[in-house]
């Protein structure tokens, strides 16, 4: 939606590469457009068309659950949102009759029927692919009777039963009888992690699948869930706690088996599962529906774009990347992001969308800024002497919002409140064409002022906005009220009173909307330089990635050395040199023109705001002092030193990486790897550190292969609780099976015991494939210590920005801005903000740099008008304010009229407690004045809520 | 006045305001909505930029004007992104329960909690707490202002 708004971006739509010429830096691309046979800019989306189109399709948006017209937007929130004919269905395109659509508008003339695919050449610097993933076709696991018997449904298709605004308008539904499922099986890796169609692992549906069966559960709370899988693989940041709400919140049964048969019980068209446990234990049970939990496989598209561009696809058929440099694609100029390059969630790949574009950006840095276009700037209407006009847009968010509280019943109250001049329902208020038609109410009714009830203003208050904007109207003659996250979601079952709870809040809305006052913006100038905290590979290359975008920075690391973590990594899975990485990242951070390096440096303090940051730090006895635009923080992490399996007091207990560096510089004898025994989750998963560490479960078998390698005849043990080799790294856990690496599972009810007997190291851990314990006596027992936070309170508090409750920064929104602080001007990048591999770590860091460099490059950010004003006549300069304020941005200045408050408003803050605690009531705040608060407490409190 | 003031019957549904902080629990309740965690539907928010912000005139006022119960919740101590706001907010509503014990305002009816951004379930169980001890304490009285 924000990309179809803005004026840099041009989208076109059902279109792909036809041929590629040119080199990098110029290259020319052909366009194929295909007919949509709807004119795009003449189309307002109004849907009368479609009233009138005759012929129904599957709905592939919907997974074919359902039907919709052959004249159709795939989905609500679709850019360009815009109708488009499926010509294999339309009668026109297929029998030359029909055009009923073409009737339809004939006032606008939106339907084209013969239109034609237009090629279009395009000159560019740089090429970004991102065209995604398909889902694995079920139907190729025969065994699972997808396609054939009818209530077993693919995760994709569950996905779109739990939506609300989906087929079944969020009620999971038995294709065979309509019926609601009480007991469901999810079947997890199918299309993974599977020799047969695809031996990788696809990452994602171990969490999908946990999410969906909780949002089952949600929605039926009598509902029985089943997860049959081989691992859980909750490895990204806050999944493994999300697991384990499953588990004992919700009730949801995990089942680690091997699934025998699924067989169709034709009578109930109820499935029976014949599966085998680990203890070699036959099973079968009868469930009302099963879930196949598919795969992410490459692009169907994928070969034919490889083929044009000339770019390498790896043995799996996505993108071939190398693990040092995630976002490159084989040919220069042209990078990659998300799941083409390998299957991956969703703050995976937003980081390497950033990512890709920090490389691309500093490919063309030298000629940034020639072909951009300006956006117009509307004149603000003058609103001097106008009575309010206020305009009402009451969202339905689909069903989010109407299939729990009555739209229309909020609507008709709206309009009767004072000031109300115009009111309507939208389906989707956020929608691109409903932005067009605000601009357009607020010009026909005159509007001064406008109020969208829909969800938080905390996501979706900018682009209603700048809305207004656009329309004329300061952005500050806006008010939301949140009736989806704070009503509708959270009194799902009560809709009489979720409907007087949002007839009360907009009531509130209004109230407030009606004191609304414009306030001036103002632009404060960025100085154009950037400051890493941290000299570890993320800092290192997010110091990289802005010098080669042409911006200076500073990169301040508190040790002696540059390298943190990544010069205690030697070899990686894939057989890349970490060494040599390290090496040229330091030689190229360090001769870089553009970065000034300082180590063994000391934060002492940081004041200032996003543009204007002010950094006083210490090297030794000396203080200097930094003024820069933006700040990074990539501090990195440590590995847990671990208190368990009498670590430190037996010398042959060690942690992955001492082992890792014996192995690497020979430092051991051969008999030291006669017996290697291996602990997983050490400092992972445990009651004091819950999270998944992510990178153990492959640190792990990366150096049991070594070992291997090395003396093939040794024995080597991995105790694990699940493998978590997500992505490709499943081939090297493949592969450490082959090789007769020993894998022994472990829960938190058969922890191994390690004892010492006569100077020897005893592993005792019930083996539940043998149903008994086993006794190993290990040369070496290696723990696989996870990543520890360490302590970042200071910077923490130095920077303003928050921690999660494992100690790691906590990013503004986690999945969709996984490297942005919610202070302005702060990113975050590496392990810092959570336990990752090197590949991960580079992309991360290469995306805070493109974060960091948007103000950098800009030059200037806007000042959001929330600053205080002090009423002079009220004011009596006792300067409680000055004392208060947390920024100095108040100060009691003395002059002839006596002492009175000053706000400064370019690093005022907003808070407020200047205000609040002000004796005076002098002191008023942007767009939470006291009139305006004290607005809303009335209109909740004195209304009678006989609604 | 309401019906419902007259007496604490079974039917009665307190009326509570809530006065969130935009960075830590106003976020938590959108947390707590995409999580689709359920809490009772008595309370009406107010955002405010800081728990700092909220001026203990407004409590009064809700009070005043028969609002039942008032939570007013914060980021935690130390995590507050105005640094020290909550603080400022701690210190003064210690000072507001004393004059509220003072005037006779029941304990319990105003309320003060700190949430995260993160924790939407701990949102959803002070909403639900607050609404309990509410409830049990019936319509507020105290303060109203007989309006008719």
């Amino acid at each position: 939606m924000e990309s179809g708004r803005y004026s840099n971006i041009k989208i076109i739509a059902n279109a792909k590469i036809e041929s590629l010429k040119g080199q990098a830096g110029n290259y020319n691309v052909t366009v194929l457009k295909r007919p949509r046979y709807v004119d795009e800019d003449l189309c307002t989306a109004c849907g009368t068309c479609v009233s009138y189109c005759p012929v129904e399709m599957p709905d592939s948006y919907n997974e074919k659950l359902v039907n919709s017209k052959c004249l159709y937007i795939p989905y609500p929130q679709a850019v360009p949102a815009s109708y488009v004919i499926d010509p294999k269905y339309c009668l026109f395109q297929t029998k030359n009759e029909c055009r009923q659509c073409e009737q339809a508008c004939k006032d606008l003339k939106a339907i084209k029927l013969n239109q034609q695919a237009e090629h279009i050449d395009i000159q560019v610097g740089s090429i970004i692919l991102a065209i995604g993933f398909d889902e694995f076709d079920a139907r190729r696991k025969k065994a699972y009777g997808y396609g054939e018997y009818p209530n077993v449904i693919t995760s994709i298709e569950l996905e779109r039963m739990l939506s609300a605004s989906g087929p079944f308008t969020g009620k999971i539904t038995r294709l065979s009888d309509r019926k609601h499922p009480k007991k469901i099986a999810f079947l997890q890796c199918v299309g993974s992690r599977d020799i047969e169609t695809n031996a990788y692992c696809s990452s994602v549906c171990c969490t999908y699948a946990v999410k969906e069966a909780m949002v089952a559960k949600e929605h039926d709370p009598d509902v029985d869930i089943t997860i049959f899988y081989m691992d859980i693989r909750t490895q990204g940041k806050g999944f493994e706690s999300f697991y384990e709400r499953a588990k004992t919140k919700f009730g949801i049964k995990f089942v680690r088996s091997r699934l025998a048969s699924l067989e169709r019980i034709h009578e109930s068209e109820n499935l029976l599962f014949k599966f085998v446990t680990e203890d070699g234990k036959h099973h079968s049970e009868e469930f009302d529906m099963a879930v196949l939990s598919v795969g992410l496989e490459p692009s169907r598209t994928a070969k034919e774009l490889a083929d044009t561009l000339g770019v390498k696809l790896n043995k799996e058929g996505f993108c071939q990347t190398n693990e040092f440099s995630p976002t490159s694609t084989n040919r220069e100029g042209i990078f990659v992001a998300g799941a083409f390059q390998s299957p991956k969630d969703i703050p995976e790949s937003v980081i390497q969308a950033s990512g890709s574009v920090a490389l691309a950006s500093g490919f063309l840095s030298e000629v940034r800024g020639t072909l951009v276009e300006q956006k117009e700037c509307v004149a603000e209407t003058d609103l001097t002497g106008e009575d309010p006009r206020i305009g009402v847009f009451v969202c339905h968010c689909g069903v989010n919002i109407a299939g729990v509280a009555d739209v229309k019943k909020i609507r008709e109250y709206v309009e009767t409140l004072p000031d109300v001049v115009y009111a309507e329902q939208s389906m989707y208020a956020c929608s691109k064409d409903n932005q067009d038609k605000i601009k357009q109410i607020i010009k026909e009714h005159n509007l001064n002022r406008v109020v969208v009830a829909a969800c938080t203003p905390r996501t979706h208050e900018p682009l209603f906005q700048e809305t207004i904007r656009e329309a004329g109207l300061n952005r500050c003659l806006f008010e939301m009220a949140n009736i989806r996250d704070h009503c509708s979601w959270v009194h799902a079952n009560e809709p009489q009173a979720a409907t007087e709870k949002a007839i009360d809040l907009l009531r509130m809305g209004v109230a407030k909307a009606r004191l609304l006052s414009p306030l001036k913006e103002e632009t404060v100038p960025v100085i154009p330089k950037g400051l890493v905290i941290g000299g570890g590979l993320s800092g290192m290359i997010a110091a990289l990635s802005l010098a080669d975008q042409g911006l200076e920075c500073v990169l301040l690391e508190k040790s002696k050395l540059l390298g943190g973590n990544l010069r205690g990594i030697y070899y990686t899975l894939s057989g890349n040199d970490p060494q040599k990485l390290l090496r040229d990242t330091i030689d190229k951070v360090t001769s870089h023109p553009k970065i000034k390096v300082f180590t063994e440096a000391d934060i002492k303090e940081v004041t200032g705001y996003i543009g204007n940051f002010l950094t006083r730090f210490s090297i030794g006895q000396e203080e200097q002092t930094i003024s820069h635009g933006v700040i990074i923080v990539a501090t990195g992490a440590f590995e847990y030193e671990p208190k368990e399996y009498l670590y430190g007091e037996n010398e042959s207990v060690i942690t992955q990486h001492s082992l890792e560096e014996k192995l690497a510089l020979k430092n051991f004898n051969s008999d030291d790897l006669k017996d290697v025994v291996m602990i997983q989750c050490v400092g992972s998963r445990t009651k004091e550190k819950p999270y998944c560490s992510k990178i153990c479960c492959s640190q792990a078998i990366k150096n049991a292969l070594k070992i291997k390698s090395i003396k093939p005849n040794s024995n080597v043990y991995i105790l694990y609780k699940d493998i978590r080799t997500y992505g490709f790294r499943e081939e090297y856990y493949r592969k450490a099976r082959n090789e007769g690496i020993i894998f022994i599972r472990y829960d938190d009810n058969t922890l191994p015991l390690v004892k010492e007997e006569n100077g020897e190291l005893r592993v005792e851990v019930f083996d539940p494939i043998l149903g008994e314990n086993i006794l190993i006596s290990p040369s070496l027992l290696v723990l696989s210590a996870g990543v520890d936070p360490g302590d970042n309170r200071s910077i923490s508090k130095l920077l303003k920005v928050p921690l999660n409750f494992e100690g790691f920064f906590l990013e503004a929104h986690v999945k969709l801005r996984p490297v942005d602080f919610p202070t302005d001007g702060v990113f975050v990048a590496g392990l810092a903000h959570s336990p990752k591999p090197i590949d991960e770590t580079i992309a991360q860091a290469q995306a805070a740099a493109a974060r960091a460099a948007i103000p950098l490059t800009r030059g200037y950010v806007m000042v959001e008008p929330v600053a205080s004003i002090v009423d002079s006549e009220k004011c009596f300069g006792c300067g409680i304010c000055e004392y208060l304020c947390p920024y100095g941005s108040i100060k009691v200045i003395s002059d002839e009229d006596g002492d009175k408050a000053q706000s400064i408003s370019a690093s005022c803050k907003g808070c407020g407690i200047c205000a609040s605690k002000c004796p005076r009531q002098a002191i008023t705040m942007g767009r939470f004045t006291n009139e305006q608060i004290i607005a809303q407490i009335d209109a909740f409190s004195l209304a009678t809520s006989d609604v | 006045m309401e019906e419902g003031k007259e007496s604490s019957g079974s039917n009665w549904e307190p009326k509570l305001i809530t006065f969130l902080c935009n960075w830590c629990s106003y976020a938590g309740a959108d947390l707590a909505g995409v999580s689709r965690i359920q809490y009772p539907a008595n309370t009406r928010t107010i955002r405010v930029p800081c728990s700092g912000r909220v001026n203990i005139l407004y409590i009064l006022r809700a009070l005043q004007h028969g609002v039942d119960g008032v939570l007013v919740s914060g980021c935690h101590p130390g995590d507050c992104h105005y640094l020290s706001g909550n603080f400022s907010a701690r210190r003064k509503f210690a000072v507001l329960s004393r004059l509220l014990e003072y005037v006779g305002v029941e304990k319990g009816r105003v309320q003060f909690s700190w949430v995260s951004a993160a924790e939407a379930g701990r949102f959803a169980e002070v909403i639900t707490e607050v609404t309990e001890d509410v409830k049990k304490l019936g319509p507020a009285k105290r303060l109203v202002k007989n309006s008719d």
